[in-house]
C-alpha cells in the first residue's frame, strides 16, 4: 500500500527530483519499491532540453507540485544550474544537489520539511562508505 | 599545453562538460567566453558552483578572450574554452586565427531552429556562422560526450543523424 504524501496537517511533503537521463525515474521507482512514498516525488529529465526549457520544465514541476525542495544529481549538472536559476523568483526554494537514494528515502518518510531534509543531508552523509574485501581467518 | 578542447555548448558548464569531458582531458581549467556571463557576478557564482575545487573557471568577454588566446593556449594548465553559441566561437576563431578544430556539444531547441542531430538545432544564421568557421580551415565536428563518434560538419549540416 502506497504511504500518503499528505503530512498530518493536510500540507503535502512533495519534492522534485531532477537530474540526467533517467536518474529522477529511476531514483523514484526505487524509492517507491523500497518505502512505497514514491509518489512524494515529481520526476524531471533534462534530455536534450535547452537551459530555457529545462528551467521552464522545472517551475512548472514547483509550481504544479507546490514542491519547497529539488533534489538533483551532479552539483554541477545542468539541472541544479537550472534549479538555482528558479531560486531567484523562488528563494524559498531549497536545492539539495549530489542526491543519492538514502537521502530520498529519509527524506520520504521525514515528518515535516526542516526536519525532513536534516535528516535526510545526515543520512546521506553517514551512507556514503568504500567497502574493500577483508579475508576473515 | 594547449587548450584541448573548443566547445560550444548552450549549457555551458554542466555535466558532460565538468565529468564527460573534464576526466578523462585532466582539465585543470574551463575558459568561459560569454559576454553575459562576464559582466554578472551572479552568474560567475552559479557557474562557479559547479566546477570542482581542484578545477579553475575563468570568465572572459569574446573580446577579451580574442585579446588573451595565446597566452592562455600557452599556459600549462589543461584547459577547455567553452562559449554557448556558435557566433561567438566564430568571432574568436576569425580574430585570431589560433583555433584548428570546434566542438558542438549542444546547441538546442529553439523556434528558429531545425533539428540536426539529437542535440544540435540550428538557424540558417548559424548554419552560416559553421560554413565559415569551416572556410577559415577550422575542422568542426558535433560530439556531445567523448564516447560518442564525432560527427562531421557536413553530415551534421545534412541532419543526417537527426532523430
Amino acid at each position: 500500500m502506497m504511504s500518503s504524501p499528505e503530512r498530518p496537517n493536510g500540507v503535502p511533503l512533495i519534492a522534485i527530483i531532477a537530474g540526467h537521463g533517467d536518474f529522477a525515474a529511476g531514483m523514484i521507482s526505487a524509492v517507491e519499491h523500497i518505502s512505497g512514498a514514491g509518489r512524494r516525488f515529481v520526476g524531471v529529465s533534462n534530455r536534450d532540453l535547452s537551459p530555457a526549457a529545462l528551467v521552464e520544465r522545472l517551475g512548472a514541476a514547483v509550481r504544479e507540485s507546490a514542491a519547497s525542495v529539488v533534489f538533483t544529481d551532479l552539483p554541477a549538472g545542468s539541472c541544479t544550474i537550472a534549479a538555482r536559476r528558479l531560486q531567484r523568483d523562488l528563494p524559498e526554494l531549497l536545492v539539495i544537489a549530489g542526491t543519492n537514494l538514502p537521502i530520498l528515502l529519509n527524506f520520504a518518510l521525514g515528518g515535516d520539511i526542516p526536519g525532513a531534509v536534516d535528516r535526510a543531508l545526515s543520512t546521506a552523509r553517514d551512507a556514503l562508505a568504500a567497502h574493500v574485501h577483508t579475508s576473515i581467518r | 599545453m594547449p587548450i584541448l578542447l573548443y566547445r560550444v555548448d548552450d549549457r555551458l558548464v554542466h555535466g558532460q562538460v565538468v565529468v564527460g569531458w573534464g576526466q578523462p582531458l585532466d582539465l585543470a581549467r574551463i575558459i568561459l567566453v560569454d559576454d553575459v556571463v562576464a559582466e554578472s557576478e551572479w552568474e560567475q557564482d552559479l557557474y562557479r558552483m559547479g566546477v570542482p575545487p581542484e578545477m579553475e573557471i575563468v570568465f572572459l568577454s569574446a573580446r577579451s578572450a580574442a585579446a588573451q588566446l595565446r597566452t592562455l593556449q600557452a599556459d600549462a594548465k589543461p584547459a577547455l574554452l567553452l562559449t554557448a553559441d556558435i557566433g561567438t566561437m566564430r568571432t574568436l576563431a576569425e580574430r585570431t586565427g589560433g583555433i584548428a578544430n570546434v566542438n558542438l556539444g549542444g546547441v538546442h531547441h529553439r523556434d528558429d531552429r531545425l533539428q540536426k542531430l539529437r542535440y544540435v538545432f540550428l538557424s540558417e544564421s548559424e548554419e552560416l556562422d559553421l560554413r565559415a568557421l569551416a572556410a577559415h580551415g577550422v575542422t568542426v565536428t558535433a560530439q556531445d560526450v567523448p564516447g560518442a563518434s564525432p560527427v562531421p560538419l557536413d553530415d551534421v549540416l545534412k541532419g543526417s543523424g537527426a532523430t
